[in-house]
């Protein structure tokens, strides 16, 4: 059992609410959900669309074909009928009728009903109670979903509308799923807050920039029960700047944008990294540069972060793969941060941080954290405290002011002595500049390496980061009965983790990278870091995300050529 | 040993100062010395927060905790600091070009903020670190090597800029009226908010017209019956700057800070002592079920 259902319509007409209706009924039932959003930057008209996808495994991607596509208006009709099968149902009100190539088109009396149940605002959840019923749903599982949704004055109204839609259809589709696993539904921006709530985040600061502000939006929702403050900034460069002084003050502090965003922190970023500031940062991607499209969805600032800030200095930069993934690296950056007193660098994208995807709970358990701050011995056997006190492994003993006695600390984005004074001494300059970079080397023992799907050995190896882990992991499921491949996806990715790259084996006839930018930004890092050169590429930058089947068929292609 | 040298004794720094002979900035930094003694302040208490510029250096020659960050962004690390630790007596030293002209949109929404904060201005009507173009607050027509016709831009008026922001503590000050500094200095550093002391100083090396001749020819001080809670009032005279210019507390008014508006901390340890486990965040997951 794999389903696929599209509901579109313009900004303003509801198609958010019909699909959080389907996907929580359909969670709920126990099936693995997976929904991706495609959405315009304007609150009203455009063209928007979920893809609700849905199945008796679990998912790890989109996909484009239908088996059923809710039309809320004419334009979804137009533009989606072409991913219309021949067993594939649409569902749209009768006003829209128009010939299609493929499918049974059902023009139902949507807004008739409608009007019928209370108000014309809910021909979506008609469509919805069609649907229901093409599916043969079970109805005592759908009223608890209903009422956890919608507010008391308009429950009513979207219950008679659902009833109306249940009886429009017949059964069309059999559904087939045993008793599962408790799950959660989440998305990656809202795993990437989880994650932060968890490794103790009590400060972010931020301001909103799409597709960023879903982790904003999300530690806001919880800044009281969890006793946190999260603050609104002017602008970016306060958002990092604020962080910075929350971290020093010995807060654990965040901040996230996009790319445009990240612009006016580098310098931020700087002085994170030559102060030892702990500092998570989310940088969650769109096509750039600048506006560029601000909804949508890209892989193209792996090389701006790579090297963002002038100097030279250690950072971490992690590419979230997938919600799960995004929880536990989050987690996991926050113990980096502060161990190293670097900046480390989370990569998300429009696609990670938007859709949603049913897992198993995430495991609290096995989660410890570790602020790595200096104790007592220090401050109180040390007559005079140095921030930068230089070491054997470049890692000075942090106090936090304040909380250290009658010590004092002094933080210093000057070139500076072991006290954080300022200074131009040459000899100190070469010190404090090894003793920062001694960092990556350390950091270089403490990355993983990429996640390895596939067969083993296999002939042709794909390359990929972040997001398109999911997309990939299930091009490899269509791709393998029929050919020797694999691939690896990272997800430290800088300091790049080089281990398995040099274990690949000689009888690799293809090496290709899948990437959502137009220059292959992984391909060039691997080139520079391991002197391994990709012999193909697949890339896409169109702003749309890549599915399992559109990588599998860009292999076929390579593969032919 | 008097006040004075108690207090540069306690807070005395072993760096050595980099700024000219004769600068304003060595009266500031005896000033806010005496004024922290005088408040019974102790150095692991303070935090000095400033950006880049000669007034930036400032918390290199005091000993207490510092965080000297970047050009213009004195302020969001002031605040945040002061929010994760309340305990913390935040003050940030900075100049003219690094508060009012890289960093002017942090100095107009930190008055909004109103986080419990003192502010003080080095303002010399220069830039100095950079040795000598036209700041923000350089007269126009002033000829600097970069203004090689005169100033083309009028310069910004600080007290008149934070009055209509809404600050809820604005002064000037004057390096030359030194007791009435350290005066304005306490009552800023006590003032429950964010309080702002713009203080004239003059640079002796870069700004040839606004010497510290200049400034004490035309400087007053504010008389004692002057209603500081008087806000139009206050923004009259905050016009007054020619033949004369005065200095003193122009307008003060207690209101809610930020952190009054934290309620939801209230009953809680400062965030910087936060006890946390990860296992205290799985409620929220339960509602992602």
């Amino acid at each position: 059992m794999d389903f696929n259902i599209l509901v579109g319509g313009a900004a303003g007409q509801g198609v958010d609410t019909v699909a959080k209706v389907l996907e929580l009924i359909l969670k709920k039932q126990g099936v693995e959900v997976f929904s991706h959003k495609d959405y315009m930057s304007r609150v009203r008209g455009g063209h928007n669309f979920h893809q609700i996808r849905f199945a008796d495994r679990p998912l790890y991607s989109h996909r484009e074909d239908l088996d059923v596509l809710i039309a809320l208006d004419a334009t979804t009709v137009k533009v989606h009928s072409s991913q219309l099968s021949a067993q594939s149902v649409l569902i749209a009100d009768e006003s829209y009728r128009t010939e299609i190539s493929a499918g049974k088109a059902l023009w139902l009396p949507l807004k008739e009903k409608a009007v019928e149940a209370g108000t014309k605002l809910t021909e979506g959840t008609v469509a919805v109670g069609a649907v229901l019923r093409l599916f043969d749903f079970d109805f005592a599982k759908v009223w608890p979903v209903l009422q956890s949704l919608f507010k008391v004055e308009i429950f009513e109204v979207n219950r008679r509308a659902l009833e109306l839609g249940y009886t429009l259809t017949e059964p069309q589709f059999k559904l087939e799923f045993t008793e599962s696993q408790p799950k959660i539904m989440v998305t990656g921006n809202q795993a990437i807050g989880l994650g932060a709530l968890a490794a103790g985040v009590s400060f972010y600061s931020g301001y909103p920039m799409t597709p960023s502000t879903g982790i904003m939006s999300y530690l806001a929702s919880k800044m009281e029960e969890a006793g946190i403050v999260v603050e609104q900034a002017e602008d970016e460069i306060a958002a990092i700047n604020m962080a910075i002084g929350a971290s020093y003050a010995g807060a654990r502090a965040m901040t996230a944008t996009s790319g445009g965003g990240f612009c006016l922190m580098v310098e931020g970023l700087g002085l994170a990294a030559m102060t030892e500031t702990p500092l998570v940062i989310a940088e969650i991607q769109r096509p750039g540069p600048v506006t560029g499209f601000p909804t949508r969805t890209e892989q193209g600032d792996l090389a701006f972060v790579l090297t963002a800030s002038q100097g030279e200095f250690p950072r971490m930069i992690i590419a979230l793969r997938d919600p799960e993934d995004a929880f536990y690296q989050t987690f996991r950056a926050f113990n980096l941060a502060d161990k190293f007193q670097i900046p480390v660098i989370l990569l998300g994208d429009q696609y990670l941080g938007d859709y949603y995807q049913t897992i198993p709970p995430f495991d609290f358990s096995g989660l410890t954290i570790e602020r790595a701050l200096a104790g007592e011995e220090v401050w109180k056997q040390t007559e005079h405290y140095q921030r930068y006190k230089l070491t054997e492994n470049g890692i000075s003993p942090r106090l936090v002011p304040g909380r250290c006695g009658t010590q004092v600390v002094l933080a210093d984005s000057d070139e500076h002595t072991e006290d954080g004074h300022i200074t131009e001494a040459a000899d100190v300059r070469v010190a404090m500049t090894n003793k920062r970079m001694q960092r990556l080397e350390q950091l270089r023992e403490e990355v993983q390496e990429p996640w390895v799907v596939g067969q083993t050995d296999p002939e042709i190896v794909l390359l990929a980061w972040g997001s398109s882990a999911g997309p990939v992991r299930e091009a490899i499921e269509l791709l393998e009965e029929d050919y020797s491949i694999g691939a690896l996806i990272f997800g430290d990715i800088y300091p790049l983790p080089t281990k398995l790259l040099k274990d690949l084996k000689p009888n690799v006839t293809m090496l290709i990278n899948v990437e959502q930018n137009a220059t292959g930004q992984l391909a060039a890092l691997i080139r520079q870091e391991a002197l391994i050169a990709c012999t193909h590429s697949i890339l896409r930058y169109d702003g749309r995300p890549m599915s399992g089947q559109y990588i599998s068929d860009r292999v076929k292609e390579v593969i032919s050529k | 040993m008097t006040t004075e040298e108690q207090s540069q004794k306690l807070f005395d720094s072993d760096d050595e100062i980099a700024w000219c002979p004769g600068c304003g900035n060595f009266a500031i930094l005896t000033a806010i010395k005496t004024a922290l003694f005088e408040l019974n302040k102790r150095p692991e208490e303070i935090l000095m927060v400033s950006g880049i510029g000669q007034a930036a250096k400032l918390p290199h020659y005091i000993r207490t905790n510092g965080f000297n960050g970047l050009h213009g962004r004195a302020l969001p690390p002031a605040v945040a600091a002061k929010i994760v630790n309340p305990e913390l007596t935040v003050i940030v030293h900075s100049g003219d070009g690094d508060t009012y002209g890289e960093g002017g949109n942090h100095f107009i929404h930190n008055i909004r903020r109103n986080v419990d904060i003192a502010h003080f201005v080095h303002d010399n009507q220069i830039y100095a670190l950079t040795k000598g173009q036209a700041s923000p607050t350089t007269a126009l027509g002033q000829v600097t090597g970069i203004q090689t016709k005169g100033n083309l831009d009028q310069p910004l008026n600080p007290i008149m800029l934070a009055l209509a922001a809404g600050a809820s503590f604005v002064a000037r000050g004057f390096t030359g009226h030194q007791e009435h500094l350290i005066n304005l200095m306490k009552e800023a550093i006590s003032h429950p908010g964010y309080a702002l002391i713009d203080i004239l100083q003059p640079c002796v090396s870069f700004n040839k017209v606004n010497t510290h001749r200049w400034y004490a020819d035309r400087v007053y001080e504010l008389p004692k019956e002057y209603d500081t809670g008087n806000l139009s009032q206050a923004l009259e005279q905050a016009l007054e700057w020619g033949e004369k210019i005065p200095i003193g507390i122009f307008y003060r008014e207690e209101k809610p800070t930020f952190s009054d508006h934290l309620v939801w901390l209230a009953d809680r340890p400062p965030l910087v002592d936060r006890v946390w486990e990860p296992r205290d965040a799985e409620k929220f997951m339960k509602e992602l079920e």
